[in-house]
């Protein structure tokens, strides 16, 4: 090893031992084990730095944080599928005596039997870990599958499509009185008349037009080009929405992470 | 057989989910499929964690590239999985939840997984500004659209676009800042999300369709197999 | 490190500290503007800096501002406002830590806002770390606000299943075909909260507050157009503008990112003033938010500015 890596990771190691210390001093007087209670914020705000450090350029420290966060995650999705589910759902319906050790109520039925189906596929997809028996996880995808296409199928059909279909049906002129009235009260205010009138006919054509830029099996000439081509500028204003939107929405991430650093960690702020 | 049964197998369970929207007595079968999927849906967590498993025990075994984060991720892996499935330090016993304040499991949650997973999400406001000076041009007219309206949410979601354009009178409302932002999500912003909605929704029956009848079978893997 | 010794000259320093940061960071935009102008590359790690420090400093050096909700908040604070006391309402945390920065604070208020108005409140989610977050919430909301309040009267925590949308498809019509206990073990049938509680559709109001699959979006096509229970939901930002079209008919009312969980806040400070002693902590954020939004924008321009001027230059060559 380098003398500059190991003079890099002993500083870094001075400062975690430091910043451990600092911390459980800080806390000496509100917990009862402060020392354990600094370690675990002391650790959490490394780790965030470690992953922060991939701004610099890719590191070991990086490395080790993305590899720990990979086998934390699969395990921590395993132990709640085991404890909701299999204990919580599948046992008391398939055993009085396991449902007695997990302390679950049993749930007895004529046509319990049924529940061992899921438990044999359950097995049959595991055997995708098989290069020779893996084609047994074929029936279980097949059944997932088959699920999820059936309830997507109804579902999307009515609330993406026929619901959306219908809330596009919107009246163009909006609390109509007259064009007398419409006149004499003309405003660009929020909340008036025309500004609703425009809104609505906007939504109105900009999905027509929307919908008419996605059908490509008719070349986008003349009238329909036309329509397409107000169709993107609809899709680009949406885009554009959506590109604000995701900024304030990755700019939170970070606030919340500095946050921790500076009121956790530092103690920087209360 | 080893492609015909699962074929006729999805054929039957997307047939059985969608005849019970519309025939009531079958709604019984429907949700007690949806409860299968819901027993098979964790033997799949576990199938991914059975696969982890197994690409970084080969790595170790082979001595791969970066040997040694394999180490760290079948640790964490082993740590995280006993104090979930063993309950360890659970202050309620065998029958609490097993993310009971105080538990093993919950406090690994709380000081390695909860701020691995935020940072990693937080490094992408990095990304986001640094594309925002590199990549954003307004090189022809979609894009000056984009930015433009791009321009009027960031603005108009914060108090400073309020602050800006709080001058102007309430019949000329709509041209504040938040007020325009609010009107572009209500209204542009909409009728594009709708189109983009009606066209996925669309597509996502059309290939439900298409994978009941069998027509759609990639799903199934390698012919040859 | 003493919070104390801390804190008193940051209080004392932090007007000093807003203008020297707003200055630094003004005077760094400029120089950055000057070298693009110079068609000079800027190394990316500045850019990352300066939203670091864009965001750092008004977390250091608070900055604040009065929010107003607006309708499409509006409609879903007033629903929960509306609602007589013991209504049944059910809260889903269908959110992970990657969106928790967002989400929390919009779902620690929505839940404070339930338990003052005296509702019952069903907790429950469809993503496995939702159950750890809403530990979380539980712990600090509900038993350390509301002490008096009861599990499994005044309000119930189901948990996790597996599924995604499938807990909802049985849902809607059976909760105790997939739920038969609480998260602790304790059966349905034997809590009061769930005597009038068959499925979805005995509930007054479903609040889904999350982000990705399985979310809003699979509530309102689940179980939103199957009974006519009205539905709410507070989700990330980056989601939320998707969400739109399902508003106001199928949506009745949309919390979008931090924005959105500040203008709860304030409404809520509002109505019951006592409650800003427990923290906004989506009002506060949005001082980092305004500042880095600034940034971003000025980015924007000078990337743009210098573009614009290089194009200009290789056409007169």
């Amino acid at each position: 090893m380098r003398r500059s890596t190991i003079i890099v990771m002993a500083a870094i190691f001075g400062l975690f031992i430091l910043t451990w210390i600092l911390r459980s001093t800080s806390l000496a007087s509100v917990q009862e084990h402060y020392l354990i209670g600094g370690f675990k914020v002391t650790f959490s705000a490394f780790l965030t730095l470690a992953i922060l450090s991939f701004l610099y350029k890719d590191n070991p420290f990086y490395k080790f944080a993305e590899h720990l966060f990979v086998g934390i995650s699969a395990a921590f999705w395993m132990s709640m599928g085991f404890w909701t589910t299999i204990v919580g759902n599948l046992i008391p319906r398939l055993s009085r005596s396991l449902s007695e050790f997990f302390q679950v109520p049993y749930q007895p039925g004529s046509y319990n039997f049924v529940y061992f189906i899921p438990v044999i596929l359950g097995i049959m997809l595991l055997m995708r870990l098989s290069s020779k028996y893996g084609w047994f996880a074929r029936w279980p995808l097949a059944f997932i599958v088959g699920t999820f296409a059936g309830l997507n199928f109804v579902r999307y059909l009515r609330s993406d499509f026929i619901e959306q279909v219908s809330a596009t049906f919107v009246p163009l002129l909006v609390n109509w009185q007259g064009v007398e009235h419409f006149f004499s009260n003309f405003s660009l205010s929020a909340s008036g008349q025309f500004v609703a009138i425009v809104g609505n006919w906007v939504i109105f054509l900009g999905v027509i037009c929307g919908i008419i830029y996605f059908f490509f099996s008719k070349e986008h000439k003349g009238a329909f080009g036309t329509a397409s081509r107000v169709g993107i500028w609809i899709l680009m204003i949406t885009f554009g929405a959506s590109f604000g939107y995701t900024v304030m929405g990755r700019i939170s991430l970070l606030v919340g992470r500095i946050t921790f650093l500076f009121r956790d960690w530092l103690g920087l702020i209360s | 057989m080893k492609r015909q049964i699962p074929i006729i197998i999805t054929f039957l369970i997307g047939m059985i989910m969608i005849f019970s929207f519309f025939i009531p007595p079958l709604e019984g079968l429907e949700q007690t499929c949806s409860l299968f999927f819901d027993v098979i849906a964790v033997f799949a967590f576990f199938l991914g964690g059975g696969n982890l498993m197994r690409i970084h025990l080969n790595k170790l075994r082979r001595r791969k590239k970066d040997w040694g984060f394999s180490i760290v991720t079948l640790g964490g892996f082993f740590i995280m999985l006993a104090a979930g499935l063993l309950k360890i330090g659970n202050p309620g016993g065998i029958a609490a939840s097993p993310t009971t304040e105080g538990s093993l499991l919950q406090e690994i949650f709380t000081y390695v997984f909860l701020p691995l997973q935020s940072t990693m999400y937080a490094l992408l406001a990095f990304f986001v500004a640094s594309a925002s000076y590199r990549a954003f041009r307004a090189k022809n007219r979609e894009a000056t659209i984009l930015l433009i309206a791009a321009f009027v949410i960031l603005l108009g979601r914060t108090p400073f676009g309020m602050m800006l354009t709080a001058w102007i009178p309430e019949s000329f409302s709509v041209l504040q800042v938040p007020n325009l932002a609010i009107w572009i999500m209500n209204s542009p912003n909409l009728a594009g999300q709708r189109a983009i909605m009606i066209g996925i929704g669309l597509g996502v029956i059309s290939m439900s369709l298409r994978l009941i009848l069998g027509i759609e079978r990639t799903y199934l893997g390698d012919e040859s197999v | 490190m003493s919070d104390v010794a801390f804190r008193i000259p940051l209080v004392v320093l932090s007007d000093i500290g807003r203008v020297i940061s707003l200055m630094f960071i003004g005077a760094g935009l400029l120089w950055i503007l000057v070298r693009s102008l110079r068609a000079k590359e800027v190394d990316r790690r500045i850019v990352f800096l300066f939203i670091f420090i864009a965001v750092a400093a008004p977390i250091l050096f608070p900055i604040t501002f009065q929010e107003r909700a607006t309708l499409i908040v509006r409609r879903l604070f007033d629903k929960v406002e509306s609602l007589p006391a013991g209504s049944r309402v059910l809260l889903a945390f269908d959110f992970d830590p990657a969106m928790a920065p967002e989400v929390q604070p919009m779902a620690d208020a929505i839940s404070r806002h339930c338990l003052t108005k005296g509702h019952k409140v069903v907790f429950m989610t469809l993503w496995a770390t939702g159950q750890a977050l809403l530990t979380q919430s539980l712990e600090r909301v509900v038993k350390g606000e509301f002490p008096e309040k009861l599990d499994g009267v005044d309000y119930i925590n189901l948990g996790f299943k597996a599924g995604n949308e499938n807990v909802l498809n049985i849902i809607v019509t059976d909760f105790r075909m997939m739920f038969p206990t609480d998260v602790n073990g304790v059966p349905l049938d034997s809590t009061s909260i769930f005597d009038d509680i068959r499925s979805c559709k005995d509930l007054d109001l479903i609040i889904s507050m999350g982000g990705g699959k399985p979310g809003i979006k699979e509530w309102v096509l689940y179980v939103g157009d199957r009974v006519n229970v009205p539905l709410g939901a507070g989700v990330a930002a980056v989601v939320a503008p998707q969400l739109y079209p399902y508003y106001p008919k199928q949506l009745l009312g949309l919390l979008g990112g931090v924005k959105g969980a500040a203008e709860y806040e304030s409404e809520l400070v509002r109505q019951y003033p006592h409650l800003e002693e427990r923290g906004t902590p989506g009002l506060r954020m949005m001082g980092p938010q305004t500042l880095a939004h600034m940034v971003i924008m000025a980015f924007i321009v000078i990337g743009n500015i210098s573009y614009f001027i290089s194009r200009r230059r290789e056409r007169k060559r």
